[in-house]
């Protein structure tokens, strides 16, 4: 077979062709993977819920309630958990932008009373085999069935409780930076929340 | 007869005498960026290989409808599709991976192999051949990376595949996970590589 010449003509309609197709098959494998993505990411929000709040029978994710809060650019997440219509935690998204490489978000569980259930990493970009260990059962332990209202969330450097992380005091003190505004909306909202199931049998 | 030994000549000369990165150095952007395990560097690997052999077979079937001198961008825009699929299979499908591999997957697009077999091989040899020397090529790719990856793990972390063999509180060599770790691990290895390789 002989080369093509590389004529103006030609070259503008190989090029139209290859991108065209390009564009179609493209547009295919989204359609065929929006569903998926979509699910894939709720169904990572819900294993991650029903390991920061003890049990529930309500949908959080449906539930959700967002806030506007000074401290965060986006409106912060809170998922309130009922079972048998009784309010039993919530679920705060909180976030710190002093990481070590940035963003830190956690889901951080709380009980009617704001003692810290469980908490789940959910965005860290923190060096590998330093900062990552914030997602490790041991340093989460630290916080534990603490309530921040009589536990200093802060790390030992800083005058707190928490022993940062061996080598990764930035990526730690962010951790902690994230789970005090996680406590902060959690008083912040507390009272609102309590009556959202309330609201609904009235 | 001679026939199958070339192409199983084609097939060897990726993971050994033209070994994309021990000895030709290409793609060294993931190379460098995502083997901090042996589990990344698979992954990378496989999705490196992939897409390879996607654009491989892609480019040696439209050779010669393609004008010469709009080639590079022909092949970018292949390569850019497959990657692009790549990126949402797996979101859809393996999201664990895809968070691991973050940014490095649309930087697949411009990993050097991979264009550098479309304009080196692809584009001028047939579908069979273009196809068995993406697979070595690939599979030479993987085998670095899986290796590299290895290595790090084991130095930096005390562990392989996410298996600790050593305790909690052991110090290991940290350097090896960071970024300056890659450096020297991969000089090293390319050392032992090209020393092994050239004897046999």
């Amino acid at each position: 077979m002989r080369k093509k010449k590389s004529t103006f003509l030609n070259m503008m309609v190989s090029l139209l062709v290859i991108t065209l197709i390009s564009g179609f098959v493209l547009g295919f494998v989204n359609d065929l993977t929006t569903g998926p993505i979509a699910e894939a990411k709720l169904e990572r929000k819900i294993n991650a819920l029903k390991l920061v709040l003890p049990k529930f029978d309500n949908n959080p994710v449906e539930e959700i309630k967002l806030v506007r809060s000074g401290q965060a650019k986006d409106s912060i997440e809170i998922y309130p958990a009922f079972f048998k219509s009784e309010f039993v935690g919530v679920a705060i998204v909180g976030a710190s932008e002093k990481g070590f490489s940035g963003l830190i978000k956690i889901m951080v569980g709380f009980d009617p009373y704001g003692k810290i259930k469980n908490i789940v990493v959910l965005v860290q970009k923190e060096t590998p085999g330093l900062g990552t260990k914030m997602k490790d059962a041991k340093f989460i332990h630290q916080y534990i069935n603490k309530n921040p209202s009589s536990f200093n969330l802060k790390v030992t450097k800083d005058g707190g409780e928490i022993d940062a992380l061996t080598g990764a005091t930035i990526s730690s003190r962010a951790f902690s930076e994230a789970v005090q505004m996680a406590y902060d909306e959690f008083l912040n909202n507390i009272d609102s929340i309590k009556e959202l199931k309330i609201k609904d049998y009235d | 007869m001679t026939n199958t030994t070339n192409q199983k000549q084609n097939f060897i000369k990726g993971i050994v005498k033209e070994n994309p990165v021990f000895v030709m150095l290409l793609g060294m952007c993931p190379t460098l960026g995502v083997t901090s395990s042996a589990f990344n560097g698979l992954g990378m690997g496989i999705a490196t290989l992939f897409v390879l052999l996607m654009s491989n077979i892609v480019v040696s079937l439209v050779k010669s409808q393609i004008p010469t001198k709009v080639r590079i961008p022909a092949f970018i825009i292949i390569i850019a599709s497959f990657v692009t699929v790549v990126e949402m299979m797996l979101e859809a499908f393996i999201p664990f991976l895809y968070e691991q591999l973050g940014i490095f997957i649309p930087l697949i697009v411009v990993n050097c192999l991979i264009l550098g077999r479309a304009e080196a091989f692809a584009s001028k040899s047939n579908l069979i051949s273009s196809i068995i020397d993406a697979l070595g090529m690939g599979l030479g790719f993987v085998l670095a990376l899986t290796v590299l990856g290895a290595t790090r793990e084991v130095l930096g972390n005390g562990s392989i595949f996410e298996i600790k063999f050593v305790s909690e509180e052991a110090n290991t060599f940290i350097l090896f996970i960071l970024p300056p770790g890659a450096f020297i691990a991969l000089a090293y290895l390319t050392v032992l590589f090209n020393k092994i390789s050239i004897k046999s």
